[in-house]
């Protein structure tokens, strides 16, 4: 047993994972207002996808440039279950039809669309959460991988994907909310999720939640499945050569992945307050890869610490020049791939992180036998 | 900050001295005209102007920032509201929706605000709208829009869609005597709205016919099909609602097709396009077509030449002035009238003064506040002159009824 | 549906409709030449194509404003001269771009096309900054506007005939300079065997900056192109880039041959159901169908048996 989660936790890991633990959870409730807290949180709702990214891109090599469909599904699931309980009879008695949402009562609509009915349940729409986006992402990817569509291909095909769907959210207003998206969310099972209490406990749910799920990724990369995806990103023909149906693998990290950024779009519902149609398109899509690429496309933790970093200099910058912010980030896109491949993860495990381990034994040595010892017997 | 509590407390029983032993209420006093905290001072008073300054919607509001500067600027030099000057906050919603609501609430919640001035987009309205509400905020919003909307933290100072609509829809019937109509649109709410409500008027009051309705997705810039479909249903009026860069497509596109504007065969009416669109599309591409909205740049009235001259003064002379631009100027100036009727700049009690406030100084002509937060205004048809400016044709009589949600009409 | 019209009308509608989807299919060939033969011959994902039309839609709008403040004689001809000055400020900046950029990241295809998104947020900004926010207005000489009637109700648009020719000189030019010059001959066996390429004497770092630098300048002048029918602003590019790329994979990415077949069918789907369809459902639809036959053909229509 003691192996066994060594072997996937190795204690360096599990440190990082503890530290990201305690910044999240910890140091920044204690340091920030709820505004600023919030406005964490929803980056870390982004992180779900970038560090879904990180599997299916950087083990995987599967570059998706329409995550966002996948984060905007299951923020649409989490939505819809919301809007419904807002729009009680009650709530909505002014409408031409109580009872359904406001933009179908705008739409002429006089009845719920069969889709809706069944996001009255909150158990169905935990599954649909999840459910709806692996699905989708199963059906796209069994046709592309089977028939090995793979690298630019894929990334094009999955962009198209993502302007399909949001041209048809748009157009299907009456059963979408359109161009506004899913509005006006207030209470979650009778609780009201706007109150500054419920963002914090909104906020903690997050945190659980991702540090979960780079406790499922690091399981994930740690597991044979874990080096297969790197055989396969670095010479797939000898993978398939030794007998291993390379699709199948390629279709579970695709499938895992958007079930990652399915989880974030849910949180990311809950915390905003609303969802719309401008996190399911191309340029979303895009920016999430670029959090994952400044993090390290390598790294688990590279992801959170990049979606952090990127979103937090996006808000400072536009706060005070947003006239510079798009130089910014495009300086930063360049930057980063020319001379940062590996993002900051590579560039902390380059020049940070051996010069640290060095300051450790220099600090070790400098110790007097006795503390040496038990570090020794400790480790 | 322990400094500034204690000078406030000072204050208090300062205050309560005074009244205590002269029996004289000093109502400017910051306390008596504030009691629910928000950023007031002796002499300053605080509010917020959130549009986008960056990304897609750039183009779009930044004449609306243009003109609340402005007429905060003017405001000031009159010696401000209730004797205080007006400070703004300037926030970017970075044509971000989320980052409306998140500005939205940093402006109520930490720099305590007295009044918002922004937003554009409907989307971003909606987004904000929840944080408004929950934290009694007042936002004026200046946009055209669709209506179906009516909440008490809001004060719409454009036009709510049947107010633009019927009117323009009216003229087209009894001055040009049009029968068929064909409704186009960017499809996106307002767009489909706005048809919705054409459609009806057109067929339930004018009891004439609708020969084809349209949508492309924004950004759409292949028009030829659209155009060759107008060509063989042969409308009287072709009712647009395209918007953003389309726009430019669509009518160099028309021009293009060897269909000429200025001949009215058949008549193009829009309400999407104003001066500022003007500028991208071209006058040369776009004359002869008609618009149906509140303000043109070249109403011939004394507010207005004034408005004019002090935009171009503060802004440049090449730059022009739209609708939305115009009733984003409206938005301090209504503020200021309620707050000093109300004598207070207590959220609540400016809500409560609000209807029924009025300006004779607007550069459109005389607006008034309706109870349903939208303005009584006059409806204007400008015709399109090859300069980029309308040549207003006709103005409705009366002022017009804002509807936000019409009967007979959803 | 056809019930209400006569025989005549429907004619001369299906004859303007067919008009319509040639004018389409020109403009899918000018957006997607440029990138066929950067994506195609390269690998290279140049998520800037549309930036770098704009470019050339705002060289077009300077070179007006230069001709009607002191040339305005000679106002009629500066379409021409625009075209030629945002082919050569295009091609510039793309030799640039592949010095700077893009020949360090030949190895790393993916990466290439996050970098070029990172120049295209860039650029953006910079137009945005240069040119202000708003659209600008490209005035147009007289004999490019209006149309030429052939019947009542048949009128062809002259500018539509001039993107065709546009686009069909360009076509032709680059199958030459691919199939029939010395240099194309190098581009070829470059993409074929870079190293066999490099034994024989090819520079091939040469090679590489001339195709890109002649992709850009491709895409500069189907923006010069493309003021005539559409907007010129600085986020403008980022319309065009799915479908570019959609006509491009379509066709097999790596023939010339297969991104104009490409350009032909999409653009004849889109505007035949345009006139069935609204506008947007058409659009959805055309999308839907070429990603689905690419999940059924990932090869695209016309793919080059070539070993992986």
């Amino acid at each position: 047993m003691s192996y066994g989660l060594r072997s996937f936790l190795p204690k360096n890991d599990m440190i990082n994972i503890l530290l990201l633990a305690v910044l999240i959870m910890v140091i920044f409730p204690l340091s920030m207002d709820i505004f600023r807290l919030n406005l964490v949180g929803k980056y870390l709702s982004y992180a779900f996808v970038a560090l879904g990214l990180a599997l299916c891109w950087g083990y995987g090599g599967i570059l998706s440039l329409g995550q966002g469909v996948f984060f905007g599904l299951g923020g649409y699931c989490m939505a819809m279950f919301l809007k419904l309980e807002a729009s009680s009879p009650e709530n909505t008695a002014i409408q031409s039809t109580p009872g359904i949402p406001d933009f179908m009562d705008w739409n002429q609509l006089t009845a719920l669309p069969w889709f809706w009915e069944p996001f009255h349940s909150l158990g169905f729409t935990m599954i649909a959460i999840i459910a709806v986006p692996v699905i989708f992402a199963f059906i796209v990817s069994v046709a592309m991988f089977k028939r090995r569509v793979g690298g630019v291909y894929f990334a094009i095909i999955t962009q198209a994907i993502a302007a399909i769907l949001t041209i048809l959210i748009i157009g299907q207003q009456g059963y979408t909310g359109g161009v506004n998206g899913i509005t006006d969310l207030r209470t979650l099972n009778g609780w009201d999720i706007r109150t500054d209490e419920a963002k914090y406990v909104l906020y903690f749910l997050c945190c659980t939640l991702l540090i979960g799920s780079v406790l499922l990724a690091q399981f994930v990369r740690k597991s044979k499945l874990g080096r297969l995806l790197v055989a396969m990103r670095d010479k797939e023909d000898r993978v398939r050569f030794s007998g291993y149906d390379v699709s199948n693998f390629k279709i579970f990290i695709f499938c895992l992945a958007a079930a990652l950024s399915a989880l974030g779009g849910a949180m990311f519902t809950l915390q905003v307050g609303f969802m719309s149609p401008s996190f399911v398109g191309i340029v979303p899509s895009i920016e999430m890869v670029i959090f994952c690429a400044v993090g390290g496309r390598l790294s688990l933790l590279g992801a959170v610490y990049g979606t952090l970093l990127v979103n937090w200099t996006k808000t400072v910058f536009s706060e005070s020049f947003p006239e510079l912010w798009l130089f910014g980030l495009g300086a930063l896109f360049i930057g980063v791939v020319l001379a940062f491949p590996n993002g900051l993860a590579g560039v902390y495990s380059t020049y940070i992180e051996p010069r640290l381990s060095k300051w450790f034994k220099d600090l070790r040595s400098m110790r007097p036998p006795m503390a040496s010892s038990t570090a020794d017997t400790r480790s | 900050m322990l400094s500034k509590t204690l000078s406030s407390k000072l204050k208090k029983t300062a205050l309560a001295l005074s009244a205590g032993l002269f029996l004289t209420p000093t109502i400017s006093h910051a306390d008596a005209v504030n009691t629910t905290g928000l950023a007031v001072t002796d002499d300053t008073v605080t509010v917020g102007i959130l549009h986008s300054v960056t990304g897609t919607m750039a183009i779009s509001e930044t004449g609306s920032v243009q003109a609340e500067k402005l007429a905060i600027e003017q405001i000031n030099a009159m010696g401000g509201v209730l004797g205080r000057k007006i400070e703004y906050i300037q926030e970017d919603g970075a044509s971000d929706w989320p980052t409306f609501a998140e500005k939205s609430k940093k402006l109520l919640v930490n720099d305590k605000v007295a009044a918002v001035f922004g937003c554009w987009t409907s989307a971003s309205r909606k987004a904000a709208l929840p944080v408004f509400e929950q934290y009694n905020g007042m936002l004026y919003y200046p946009t055209f829009y669709e209506g179906l909307e009516q909440s008490p933290n809001v004060i719409y100072t454009g036009q709510e869609a049947t107010q633009q609509i019927l009117e323009g829809l009216d003229w087209a019937a009894q001055t040009k005597g049009a029968k068929k109509y064909y409704l186009l649109g960017s499809d996106y709410i307002w767009p489909r709205t706005s048809n919705k409500i054409a459609r009806k008027h057109i067929e339930n009051v004018l009891k004439q016919k609708v020969v084809g309705e349209e949508y492309y997705p924004l950004g759409h810039t292949q028009f030829n099909s659209v155009i060759n479909k107008i060509k063989l249903k042969k409308p009287d009026v072709v009712f647009i609602s395209v918007v953003g860069g389309s726009n430019v497509a669509f009518y160099k596109q028309l021009k293009a097709a060897g269909i000429d504007m200025t001949k009215e065969k058949p008549l193009f009416l829009t309400i999407s396009v104003t001066e500022d669109e003007i500028l991208g599309i071209g006058g040369e591409n776009i004359e002869g077509i008609y618009a149906s909205m509140k303000y043109f740049q070249s109403l011939p009235n004394e507010n207005n030449k004034k408005f004019v001259e002090a935009f171009k003064a503060k802004w440049g002379k090449d730059i022009v002035i739209g609708d939305v631009t115009q009733a984003a100027y409206l938005g301090p100036w209504l503020w200021k009238a309620a707050v000093e009727k109300a004598g207070s700049f207590d959220v609540d009690k400016v809500r409560e003064a609000s209807p029924g406030i009025e300006l004779t100084t607007a550069p459109e002509g005389y607006v008034k506040i309706h109870k349903n937060h939208h303005l009584w205004s006059k409806t204007r048809i400008g015709l399109a002159q090859p300069d980029g400016q309308y040549k207003v044709v006709y103005e409705s009589d009366e002022l017009i009824e804002p509807d936000p949600f019409p009967e007979g009409y959803q | 549906m056809f019930a209400e019209y006569t025989a005549s009308e429907l004619t001369s509608i299906f004859a303007m409709q067919g008009f319509a989807g040639l004018i389409l299919f020109s403009v899918f060939v000018l957006m997607a030449l440029g990138l066929a033969i950067i994506f195609g011959q390269m690998g290279v994902i140049n998520m800037a194509h549309g930036e770098f039309m704009i470019l050339g839609a705002y060289i077009t709008y300077l070179t007006s404003n230069v001709f009607s403040e002191y040339a305005q004689p000679l106002f009629g001809g500066y379409f021409f001269v625009a075209m030629l000055l945002a082919f050569i400020a295009t091609f510039a900046l793309g030799a640039l771009v592949e010095w700077a950029m893009i020949r360090h990241l030949y190895k790393r295809p993916l990466d290439t096309l996050l970098a070029t998104w990172g120049l295209s947020l860039i650029l953006q900004q910079l137009y945005r900054t240069v040119f202000g926010p708003r659209e600008v207005g490209v005035t147009l000489p007289d004999w490019l506007m209006g149309s030429y009637p052939l019947s009542d109700m048949i009128e062809i648009p002259i500018n539509g005939i001039f993107v065709m020719c546009i686009t069909l000189v360009i076509s032709v030019g680059v199958y030459l300079w691919m199939y029939r010059s010395r240099w194309g001959g190098q581009v070829r066996a470059v993409v074929q065997n870079r190293e066999m390429a490099g034994a024989v004497g090819i520079n091939t770092e040469k090679v590489d900056r001339i195709t890109f630098a002649l992709g850009c300048g491709i895409a500069g002048v189907a923006g010069s192109a493309f003021t005539m029918v559409g907007s010129t602003g600085p986020t403008s590019g980022q319309l065009y880039i799915v479908d570019t790329f959609l006509v491009v994979v379509f066709g097999g990415a790596s023939s010339l041959l297969g991104t104009i077949a490409s350009a032909f069918t999409i653009s004849q789907a889109q505007s035949t159901m345009e006139f069935f369809l609204s506008g947007s459902m058409a659009k959805v639809l055309t999308l839907l169908v070429v990603v689905g036959i690419l999940m059924l053909r990932p090869q695209g229509l016309f793919a080059l048996k070539i070993r992986h």
